[in-house]
């Protein structure tokens, strides 16, 4: 009889690491990837930038006025004798700190209110959707307007600034994570977890919570592009706190000073260039991880 | 429809137009500033009366605008006077009305919004369907493409885009204003063809970002309604190819894309406000600016609730109009 030797089928399977397969990831959703460079390229920006430009030629009466671009204004500087490459990169750095903390609350919140909402129902369901549905139809914008206005100019800040944005930016993380915790209650995972006895916070926590991650990203990159969208809009409206370098501050400066007029072409378009690179790098983002968290959603190409 | 929807879509609506009345009605009372005295305050230093006066000119205005009352009272008060359309009179340009001017500056805004959504949404919904549409051709269907790209730049930043390409560097179209300097407005054809070149890049940059999004939705739409089997029917039964795409798809899409038209409605027309801010169009955004600049807050309110209701009764109208788009929502 002939020896037969078992060859033991090799059991390294050599599995890729999580960054390799991240990077897979990105090759395939190449949206995702473009808006991911291009953000790492603001950031790099914004921190070698810090570290390079003294922040405080950020503010007025620092550079000579109104100097087009040149070698050592490589930005240029404006009516009021900011050096714009420095503001920029403080601009840069606060419109982040917003777009952060704004969205951060914001999401926070929804999580929050989606989840009680979605797994107890009931009157709080009812009554968190009521709000939900009244508020929508109010153009946020406007309230907040009647806010950054009602306010004392001088406590206006970068601090307040997202606080304002964020105190009318829940109710859409709200909806969305209500919705989809809905469906994931009524799923065989929880109710096993609920015949065996695990309590209310361990199936929010450990059953639900982990299986929305993806979810909660996508609901966060879109807070950050709407707290973005909405501290732009009130800077241009001129309800920012003036003296700081925001994006939309600029343009709301370069506007009253006539800057197209008088031919200081440079003044308001470097921060529009700025806001179409920061909002668009979101967008992508946002939509890639809608495809990443909504297999569904895939491209139908 | 029935009485009891109609119902509860106007009791919609008048919830909606309270819960932003009465938050602007607390915010402002929760701060510290007190908006009659901040203006008296610009008078005094401009104007020289002695402080003595002052006083007595601010506690007669308190008295005027009811804020020596009960806050329940005063609420009360609010609440009637904003049934009525009564925003109260404008701080900078006092014996006018904050709805008086409102009422100024709302005709120049309902022209450009008019004009610049029933364009976008039109162009947009059609692009969305060709590039949907198989059997369109192909430079038709990558007619889409770029508008999509430009979704993600806010009319702002097209405005001031197009303010230094068109308007700066080949001075084509003038800087901004309603009309130029020095020209007296009249009814003429002058004037008139003044003005509209004035409208231009305002419109333009309010529709470039704007058509993309109805393209994006429309061009959903459009993939799944062909995978439909009343499409292949109707394409076996051998009908037209214009046909199918006039009665079998766009018809079908409408609906979902004027729901889409509704919820839009919100930032349409914030954004429309910014942007003629931008170009110093004397319509409401221009008196929202000024209104800030001036710390007028009677017409800053004003706007505010005035432009919800306005949202809020677009958006019910829209509701009432869903089922004569929609047989099936008529017979329910």
């Amino acid at each position: 009889m002939a020896n037969i030797t078992m060859v033991s089928p090799s059991p390294t399977i050599s599995q890729p690491s999580n960054v390799v397969l991240f990077f897979r990831y990105l090759r395939r959703n190449k949206g995702l990837a473009l808006g991911v460079i291009i953000l790492v390229a603001l950031f790099l920006f914004t921190v070698i930038g810090l570290l390079v430009v003294n922040p405080k030629h950020a503010y007025p009466l620092s550079a000579g006025l109104k100097q087009p671009p040149s070698l050592k204004y490589p930005f240029g500087t404006d009516f009021f004798g900011r050096d714009l490459l420095a503001a920029m990169v403080v601009g840069m750095w606060q419109t982040a700190f917003i777009g952060l903390l704004a969205g951060g609350i914001g999401t926070l919140v929804g999580v929050v209110l989606g989840f009680t909402s979605a797994y107890f129902g009931g009157w709080i369901d009812a009554a968190v959707r009521t709000v939900c549905q009244i508020l929508t139809p109010i153009p946020v914008l406007l309230i907040q307007v009647v806010v950054a206005g009602s306010l004392d100019k001088r406590d206006v800040t970068i601090f307040t600034m997202a606080l304002i944005v964020a105190m009318l930016a829940w109710m859409g993380p709200t909806l969305v994570i209500r919705a989809q915790v809905m469906t994931m209650k009524e799923r065989q995972f929880v109710a096993v977890a609920k015949l065996s006895g695990v309590s209310d916070m361990g199936i929010i926590f450990r059953e639900i919570l982990p299986n929305l991650l993806p979810f909660i990203a996508a609901a966060f990159v879109g807070q950050v592009f709407s707290a973005v969208f909405a501290s732009f809009y009130l800077a241009v409206l001129g309800l920012g706190p003036l003296r700081e370098p925001l994006l939309g501050n600029i343009i709301w400066a370069a506007q009253s000073q006539g800057a197209f007029f008088n031919g200081w072409w440079w003044w308001p378009l470097e921060p529009a260039f700025a806001m179409i690179l920061i909002l668009g790098a979101l967008a992508l983002v946002n939509m890639g991880l809608d495809e990443l968290a909504n297999p569904r959603v895939r491209r139908s190409e | 429809m029935s009485f009891k929807i109609v119902v509860k879509r106007l009791l919609f609506f008048v919830l909606v137009v309270w819960a932003a009345s009465t938050i602007v009605f607390f915010i402002p009372r929760l701060s510290s500033r007190n908006a009659i005295r901040e203006r008296f305050g610009e008078l005094a230093r401009t104007g020289g009366f002695s402080p003595g006066d002052i006083e007595k000119m601010i506690a007669s205005m308190q008295q005027q605008f009811g804020l020596d009352k009960p806050i329940f009272e005063q609420y009360w008060q609010y609440l009637g006077n904003i049934m009525r359309l009564d925003f109260g009179y404008s701080l900078s340009k006092y014996p006018t009305t904050a709805t008086e001017v409102i009422a100024q500056a709302l005709p120049w805004t309902i022209g450009l919004l008019l004009v610049t959504t029933v364009l976008s949404f039109v162009m947009g919904t059609l692009l969305g369907a060709v590039a949907a549409w198989p059997k369109a051709p192909g430079w038709l269907r990558s007619l889409a493409t770029p508008f999509i790209l430009l979704t993600g730049v806010p009319p702002v930043i097209m405005g001031i885009l197009l303010l230094f390409f068109i308007g700066f560097r080949l001075k084509w179209l003038p800087l901004g204003g309603a009309y130029s300097a020095g020209i007296v407005p009249t009814w003429s054809w002058s004037f008139f063809l003044d003005l509209m070149q004035h409208q231009i890049l305002p419109a333009l940059a309010l529709i470039l970002g704007s058509v993309g999004g109805w393209v994006l939705s429309m061009r959903g739409m459009g993939i799944t309604i062909q995978g439909e089997d009343y499409v292949n029917f109707a394409e076996h039964k051998g009908l037209t190819g214009g046909r199918i795409f006039r009665d079998y798809y766009l018809r079908n899409a409408l609906l979902p894309q004027v729901t889409g038209l509704a919820l839009a409605l919100g930032t349409v027309i914030t954004s429309a406000v910014i942007v003629e801010g931008i170009f110093g169009l004397p319509g409401i955004g221009t008196a929202l600016n000024l209104a800030i600049r001036a710390n007028d807050f009677p017409v800053i309110y004003g706007i505010v609730i005035f432009i919800t209701i306005a949202i809020a009764a677009l958006m019910t109208i829209l509701e009432f109009v869903y089922p004569l788009l929609d047989p099936r929502i008529r017979e329910n």
